[in-house]
Order: structure tokens, then C-alpha cells, then sequence
């Protein structure tokens, strides 16, 4: 991949997502463009980047932004949360809102699904008593595509042999020809709607749990304190914040304080 | 730690030991039910079995089913590797004794998420 198109894709991904790609990262914007050009038509990278620096931000430049953006999941990743949820947060969540029944759970990016998904099936399966209970999972993310994607609630079978246990899998999913599909009860659990972490958010509710893993490694420093702020003034003073395993608000916001619940660190509020 | 692979195919047996054994385990092979019965016989303190669905002679659900039987196999964790992709199976699996079910084709990463759950290997996360 020549240089300057390398320079065009850094630039445009690192001004719509805040995303920032090394040099080295060269082959990665080669293995997630190279399949983008020939969907699209094109012939190589190389015409892909030569279109998008005719003309001002297009559909195109949207595609290009989402491939590159685009990051692996699976059901139950990394585990320990999912363990600090059911064991600690939940319960101690629970009891706290039971005179209101009500919790308020957000996933930011998302991606394709797995990890709203997951947090819903842990709670029908650990938390029977949630029943009548007003439960609501935000799932965002920047890209339309995995937006789509996630909203059907369809796996296929690589997807459901990660990391998924067999008993959620015969409880809470249904053949849907070669594919397997999350019931309704599950899927209405959650409501799936695009948000740019860089961009003014939404007005969105105070939320008890808030999920953003595994995305804000890939931001710089400044736009990593901006999310952070933003966060801190969605969650509820007694709320609980989960990042992924190489995440920390350490020298970044000091309104969090670290926890170890069943092995994984969880922010609270100060 | 003993770990035992029960499975008609040579190749496959071959595939599960490379990505069993260097978690520690000593690996021991069965071509059917009534062999992979016979090692277990041999090899008391097995703590995990691998097992394929359709096989000669025996098959694992018929395997399963005798292991799980059996009071002096109580806490050894069984797990089955199978194409059978069908829902019922699956739950049949479960019911039988079946610690956790992964459908082939699979991936190493795969089985080690499948054995994380199980706490094999790794914490539990029952």
C-alpha cells in the first residue's frame, strides 16, 4: 500500500472516530480495505482512496471509516465481567433499585451484538425475579453495518461456538436455517441505535451500568478524558463502569476509583 | 492430570491432543464408547474427557450416559466435539451430562473458551 493513501486513510479514520493508526498498522488497512474494494467494485486500495479524494465525505468515505473500526467480539469476552456482574454488581444493583424496579444498562460500541446480548441472557438466567422488572440495554455503536447486523439477533455457528455456554445456547437461541437466532424475549431486551463516541452524544438517560470495552484504547489521550467526562455525568453516583482489560481511567480522570470484583476492575464514582 | 480423547477419527484425536496437552494433561485415546469405557477403567482419576457424538460400536451419548452412571466418575468433566449442530441433540447432551458442547468444525481458542467455562484449566465459572 503506497504511503499517501496509507496518510489519506490514517487522516480520515483518525478525524471521524478519533482513531489513531500507527504506521505499522499498515497491513491492518490493508486486510479490512482489501475486501471493502472488491465489494464495492474496485480494483485495488489504491482506486478506492484515488474516489474517495474526489469528492467530500460520502457514503464511500462512511464505508471506509466503519472497516477500519470494526473490532472482534464474542459472547462472554474476557469472562471475569460477566462474573463481577452476576455475583456483585447485579445484586448489589437490585437491591438498591428495588423500590423504583428499574435498571438502566449501556453498551457502548457494541459492535455486532454479543456483549448486549450477553449481559440480557445472564440476567434472564440469574435473575428470574427481574421479571416485571423495567430493564433496558442500550447498545450503540458508530457503524450502521454491525448496527444491522446486531438488530436481528442472528449468530452463525463460528460465532456461537465462541465462548458461549451450551445451556444459553439451547435456552435462549432457535435454528434459523444454518444460522441461530436469539429469541424474542431476548432481543426485545435491548435497543440498538448509532453513536459516535467523538461526536455530541444523544441526550441519554442516567444509566447504572455502563459497558464501553475494548474501544478506548485505540483513542488519544484528550479524547479518551472527553469520553470519560461525558461518562461521569451519565452514570448514577452509585453506578458501576466497565473497560476492557487494558483500560484504566488512571491519569485520566481522578472522579473514578478501581475496584477488583471476581478478578476484573470495575470504576466507580468517587 | 489425565485427559482422555474419544474419537473414531485418528486425524482428530491427533488435533485435540496438540491443543489438550500443553495445558499439562497426560493424554490418553479411545476409538469408541466401549474403549474410551475400557481407559477409564485403566486410568482412574481421569479429569476430562473429550468425546465425538457418532461413533462405532459405541457412541458418546451412550458413553456419556454410562459415565455418568457411574458414582466413581462423579466431577470428571465431560465434554462433547461433534458436528451434530441440531438443538435437541444438544439439549439430549446436556441433560445426559454433558458439561459443555462444541459444535466442528472448531478452533483451539474455541475448545480452551469452552474448557474456561467449565473451570478446566482455568477459573471456574459456576
Amino acid at each position: 500500500m503506497e504511503t499517501a493513501d496509507f496518510e489519506y486513510v490514517r487522516d480520515l479514520v483518525r478525524k471521524r472516530s478519533a482513531i489513531v493508526l500507527e504506521t505499522e498498522k499498515s497491513y491492518l488497512v490493508e486486510s479490512r480495505l482489501t475486501p471493502l474494494a472488491r465489494r464495492e467494485g474496485f480494483g485495488s486500495i489504491a482506486e478506492v482512496v484515488a474516489k474517495l479524494r474526489m469528492s467530500g465525505f460520502s457514503t464511500l468515505h462512511s464505508k471506509v471509516v466503519e472497516a477500519m473500526t470494526t473490532n472482534e467480539t464474542s459472547f462472554f469476552r474476557d469472562l471475569q465481567p460477566f462474573e463481577a456482574l452476576k455475583k456483585v454488581v447485579l445484586p448489589d444493583l437490585i437491591a438498591k433499585r428495588s423500590p423504583v424496579r428499574q435498571l438502566r444498562i449501556w453498551c457502548a460500541a457494541c459492535s455486532t451484538g454479543q456483549e448486549p446480548y450477553t449481559v440480557a441472557m445472564l440476567i434472564k438466567e440469574n435473575f428470574p425475579q427481574l421479571s416485571g422488572w423495567d430493564i433496558k440495554i442500550l447498545a450503540t455503536d458508530l457503524s450502521t453495518q454491525v448496527l444491522e447486523k446486531a438488530k436481528t439477533g442472528c449468530f452463525n455457528q463460528v460465532e456461537i461456538n465462541r465462548g458461549l455456554p451450551s445451556t444459553y445456547v439451547v435456552k435462549y437461541f432457535e435454528r434459523a436455517g444454518l444460522n441461530w437466532q436469539l429469541k424474542q424475549t431476548v432481543r426485545e431486551m435491548i435497543e440498538f441505535r448509532p453513536l459516535n463516541l467523538i461526536e455530541a452524544w444523544p441526550v441519554l438517560n442516567p444509566m447504572d451500568i455502563v459497558f464501553i470495552r475494548n474501544v478506548l484504547i485505540y483513542f488519544d489521550v484528550q479524547t479518551k478524558k472527553e469520553i470519560f467526562g461525558k461518562i461521569k455525568r451519565l452514570l448514577r453516583p452509585d453506578g458501576y463502569l466497565f473497560l476492557g482489560g487494558a483500560e484504566s481511567t488512571l491519569n485520566l480522570d481522578d472522579s473514578f476509583v478501581r475496584s477488583e470484583i471476581e478478578k476484573a476492575s470495575v470504576y466507580r464514582l468517587r | 492430570m489425565h485427559a482422555l480423547i474419544v474419537d473414531d477419527s485418528r486425524a482428530m484425536r491427533h488435533i485435540l491432543r496438540k491443543i489438550v496437552e500443553p495445558m499439562g494433561f497426560q493424554i490418553a485415546e479411545a476409538g469408541n464408547g466401549l474403549e474410551g469405557l475400557e481407559r477409564l477403567n485403566e486410568i482412574p482419576n481421569m479429569e476430562l474427557v473429550l468425546v465425538d457424538w457418532n461413533m462405532p460400536e459405541m457412541n458418546g451419548f451412550e458413553f456419556v450416559k454410562a459415565v455418568r452412571a457411574n458414582p466413581a466418575y462423579t466431577g470428571m468433566k465431560l465434554v462433547m466435539v461433534t458436528t451434530e449442530t441440531e438443538p435437541s441433540k444438544m439439549a439430549r447432551a446436556l441433560m445426559a451430562g454433558v458439561d459443555e458442547f462444541l459444535m466442528k468444525p472448531f478452533t483451539s481458542e474455541m475448545l480452551l473458551d469452552k474448557l474456561q467455562l467449565i473451570g478446566v484449566g482455568m477459573p471456574s465459572m459456576a
